[in-house]
């Protein structure tokens, strides 16, 4: 992993960056490189909600605020930036302002490194919406000066598609940091980090791979 | 929330009659639905704050159970209601959970906007 100037990280959803970037993330941060976070929603549409309900529509969102926050604590993250918008509507808001708003973060931070969401690989139409409108913003600066800009893909289709990442990095090195990041979601990661807590007791393979391995595709510029 | 009683959400929702509210109502299966299962066909709907005036409204059924509010020139409905909450600022929070504990269906009904 090469030291960076400053990782700018830009995903829609709390937890968002604690599956596929936290591991990341923490090697960054213990290189020393300021890492912002830049997280657009609070997720206010999450629909774990506990079994007993330990939330509701109305509470979920400052639940999960302040999960974002513990999990910025535990990787280390201490430039993170709530956008405001509201889960599941960032694809109906004007293409424009959102790629200004990336330019304007991209401008005063100054990153080598920018981190999102592959837009048309990424499922969600949050995830998409973001992806895309960072990719806007990092093609309108002059290729020589443009950051890195490496993007978390899962659709389906996107290896045969995109072919294989081109960058993984073994984290396990942190991998106590990627699973108390995890955990700081608790909301919505609760149910899951329970079947996964049996899985890495058995050291199941495919489980370590799936939290020790993060991949990236750096963006085709077309 | 607490498991519906039918009695105590029948009186919140008799509260608002005839009063100016507004209503949050939702229904989702999550937006990876389609993504970890290709024959699901993913569907939803959201609204949040209509204000509306209701006549009349009734909750029904043997469990989960079904909201009907009637308005002026037609209704709004949720079907698949688990759950009941009367919160700390007077709204009554409806919702429907499924079995995992997830949230399926959402009819909120407050006298101020929601935030």
């Amino acid at each position: 992993m090469e030291k960076e100037r400053h990782v700018l990280v830009v995903f829609p959803h709390p937890d968002d960056e604690a599956f596929g970037v936290s591991g990341t993330i923490a090697s960054h941060v213990n290189m020393g490189t300021p890492v912002t976070y830049a997280c657009l929603t609070l997720g206010q549409m999450g629909r774990n909600m506990g079994n007993p309900p330990f939330a509701n529509r109305e509470t979920l969102p400052a639940i999960r605020k302040k999960e974002l926050k513990d999990a910025a604590r535990a990787m280390g993250i201490n430039d993170l930036r709530m956008l405001g918008f509201r889960d599941k509507t960032v694809e109906f808001e004007d293409e424009n302002m959102l790629s200004n708003l990336m330019s304007s973060l991209i401008t005063e931070l100054n990153p080598s490194l920018v981190i999102t969401f592959y837009p048309g690989y990424s499922v969600h139409p949050d995830h998409e919406a973001t992806g895309a409108a960072v990719v806007r913003a990092v093609e309108k600066i002059p290729e020589a000066d443009r950051p890195k800009l490496h993007c978390v893909a899962f659709s389906r289709n996107c290896v045969e598609e995109l072919g294989e990442p081109d960058i993984v990095y073994d984290i396990s090195a942190v991998a106590d940091i990627k699973l108390d990041a995890i955990r700081a979601h608790r909301s919505q990661t609760e149910l899951m980090l329970e079947e996964m807590a049996v899985k890495l007791k058995e050291k199941d393979p495919k489980t370590l791979a799936w939290i020790n391995n993060e991949r990236f595709w750096t963006y085709k510029f077309s | 929330m607490d498991p519906v009683i039918l009695s105590e959400v029948q009186k919140a929702l008799d509260r608002f009659k005839d009063k100016e509210v507004y209503v949050h109502l939702e229904t989702t299966n999550g937006a990876y639905a389609s993504h970890n299962n290709e024959s699901f066909f993913s569907s939803g709907a959201y609204i949040r704050n209509a204000k509306v005036t209701y006549e009349r409204a009734k909750i029904t059924g043997e469990g989960p159970f079904r909201t009907g509010l009637k308005i002026p020139f037609g209704w709004v409905y949720a079907e698949g209601i688990t759950h009941f909450e009367i919160d700390d600022k007077g709204r009554l929070l409806l919702a429907g959970h499924d079995f995992n504990g997830k949230l399926a269906v959402a009819l909120e009904i407050s006298e101020t906007p929601f935030e």
